[in-house]
């Protein structure tokens, strides 16, 4: 059996096609068979509610009297592009406020816009014989815009990797809130209700499929960016009419200590052809996995401490090493099961009509990580090979000798087997020296606990060791924990003025 | 019932929840301290029925006593009913419900605001 795009969009122009949700889809499945679920469902929808930091809008002010030629722009003080045509801009959701930082951002501009609050524009142009005018500043309502298209390059993830962290520090990243010790795992996505879950070889969805766009009617515009559907990782590019979208499916938020991002809401209605649309959609929580992934490593390739599935993640709990890890959905499923639950009810009135992709997305594609054509500083590049080393069992006047000859602050501290066990530093010795009591040897004065970096780790990262243990000089230690080298705020210097800035 | 106990160190080092516990022998459960050099603060729990006395014995040591009888404030306004609370809670205050809607065990909190930075809507908020 197979029922055309045509039939089913007949059954919803004369009321009598039967919606339901990708929620409700597998329990019908059970029950009717997959052929019986091909004749009971015509469509199945899906919603999806989160942040999606890869969207924006594109506004159209009209023109002033006298003209402007608008050549920087900002929205309540969040920069909009200014390379667009004089009155044109895009405003995207994580651009931050240039006073109000990570609390304000382009997200909040967006969601002030659909609340019917004005936003105040402000923009300044050289001035030119056909565009006169240098500034404006004016306060303005949705209403007031010709446009407000909302144009998304990267929505609607298939799934999402879920984070914790095993370092001893509290992390903030896009993953929100990682306490230390893996004391918690974030996740994020709709399982069961994600749109391309439901469609992973993306034979429905694709260019100019009609969806639900936070409360208006979008559509597919095609493949969105980083795309990696073969990996089980597809995005959608979207657009929709923002003078018709709700606050209750577009809502700026801040993750605290990263920055700001857009909760957005999507559903795309799947119209049911075949026996592979009903599999597809039969799909539950408990057959979507991803991986846990470590945010304490920070690299592109982040360690995988296990593979999880969305069934697990929202039972609340996750065992990791035997012990029970509580998690946390950054992306709401309530919301979700509300933007699936509204678009069933604009299909059931007839208010909307479903349609076959005009261009299909490539469902093989993966993404690729980025060509570096330059490598970045790396340790090695800076590091101070000449190394002034101590032995654990010397005495402290021996450390204060060593520090005054080797013109260091820092002395790593070197164990029996040749391996590093602690450092001492200036202020170790003279707090020794100062108070003379029962310390006499380096064991007893030096912090056990190195921070250490190694040859080959990017100067970035061993800048942000330095900040965030607030400390001044980093060992260079290889795999056995052998001294090499030292780091120290010194050699960053080296930086400035050298060959890595051109 | 929760309170919230303040006091200077300008009365000295004088171990006030210990010896209101001594003089009225109510066993007061300390949830949460936070003490520096010269002021401190504890969120105490005393059973309803003694709550009077251990306030009256408090404030005559010289402990300012103020009853809490909110926890966190959630404005459900901005709430989207995401979660990011529920794992960053120390006490398992926040849950969802049969609907995925987010619940609040309020007399579970002790206002440790942990929650409230991890929250992207700001919906979260301390009662004071």
């Amino acid at each position: 059996m197979h029922k055309s795009i045509e039939q089913i969009n007949e059954r919803i122009r004369d009321g009598s096609a039967r919606v339901v949700t990708a929620e409700e889809m597998p329990g019908i499945v059970d029950e009717l068979g997959e052929q019986g679920a091909l004749k009971e469902v015509d469509v199945v929808t899906t919603g999806t509610f989160g942040a999606m930091c890869s969207s924006g809008a594109f506004l159209n002010f009209g023109h002033s009297e006298p003209p402007i030629r608008m050549e920087r722009i900002w929205l309540n003080d969040v920069e909009a592009y200014g390379g667009l045509a004089a009155v044109d801009t895009y405003i995207g959701a994580t651009q931050q406020s240039d006073t109000l930082e990570e609390q304000y951002g382009g997200a909040h501009v967006l969601e002030d816009l659909v609340s019917g609050k004005s936003v105040e524009l402000r923009a300044t142009s050289r001035g030119t014989d056909c565009y006169p005018r240098r500034t404006i500043t004016t306060e303005l309502l949705l209403e007031n815009l010709n446009q407000a298209i909302m144009c998304n390059p990267r929505n609607a993830y298939q799934r999402y990797n879920a984070a914790t962290n095993t370092t001893d520090r509290l992390l903030h990243t896009y993953m929100g809130t990682l306490l230390p010790n893996s004391g918690n795992i974030t996740y994020s996505g709709a399982g069961i209700l994600n749109p391309i879950s439901n469609d992973p070889k993306l034979r429905l969805i694709g260019s100019g499929v009609p969806i639900f766009l936070c409360g208006a009617q979008g559509m597919v515009i095609g493949e969105g960016t980083q795309s990696s559907p073969a990996g089980g990782f597809g995005t959608l590019m979207v657009t929709g009419n923002l003078k018709e979208m709700s606050p209750d499916y577009l809502r700026a938020a801040t993750m605290t200590g990263y920055g700001v991002t857009l909760y957005v809401g999507i559903g795309v209605p799947l119209p049911v052809l075949d026996l592979d649309v009903v599999r597809a959609t039969a799909v539950r929580d408990g057959d979507i996995s991803v991986d846990i992934i470590d945010y304490g490593v920070p690299s592109r390739n982040r360690p995988k401490i296990r593979s999880v599935t969305y069934a697990e993640l929202r039972s609340g709990t996750v065992e990791i090493n035997s012990e029970q890890v509580r998690t946390s959905s950054l992306s709401s499923y309530r919301r979700a099961r509300m933007v699936a639950g509204e678009l069933k009810s604009w299909i059931e009135k007839g208010a909307m009509q479903l349609a076959l992709p005009t261009r299909p997305i490539d469902g093989q594609k993966t993404v690729h990580p980025m060509h570096e054509s330059k490598k970045g500083p790396r340790v090695m590049d800076i590091m101070d090979r000449q190394i002034v080393s101590i032995g654990e069992s010397e005495e402290i006047r021996t450390a204060a000798q060593k520090l005054l000859k080797g013109e260091t602050n820092h002395l790593p501290v070197i164990g029996s087997d040749g391996r590093l066990v602690g450092i001492v530093t200036t202020f170790d010795v003279s707090k020794a020296v100062a108070n003379p009591g029962k310390a006499c040897i380096v064991r007893d004065i030096m912090k056990k606990k190195v921070v250490t970096t190694m040859t080959d780790e990017a100067v970035d990262i061993a800048v942000r060791k330095l900040e965030q243990n607030n400390i001044s000089a980093l060992p260079v230690v290889d795999k056995e924990r052998h001294v090499i080298g030292m780091l120290t705020a010194i050699n960053l210097g080296k930086l400035f003025g050298g060959r890595w800035l051109k | 019932m929760k309170l919230l106990v303040n006091f200077s160190r300008g009365k000295g080092n004088a171990p006030i929840i210990a010896q209101v516990v001594k003089d009225t022998g109510v066993l007061i459960n300390v949830e949460r301290a936070m003490i520096d050099s010269s002021e401190g603060e504890a969120l105490i729990e005393v059973p309803d029925d003694q709550c009077q006395l251990v306030r009256t014995t408090m404030t005559r040591l010289g402990a300012t006593v103020r009853l809490l009888e909110h926890g966190i404030n959630l404005n459900t306004s901005e709430c989207v009913d995401c979660g990011a609370c529920l794992s960053i809670c120390p006490r398992e205050v926040f849950s969802f419900d049969n609907e995925w809607k987010l619940a609040i065990a309020e007399d579970r909190c002790v206002l440790c605001g942990q929650c409230v930075d991890a929250c992207p809507h700001h919906a979260l908020t301390l009662p004071l």
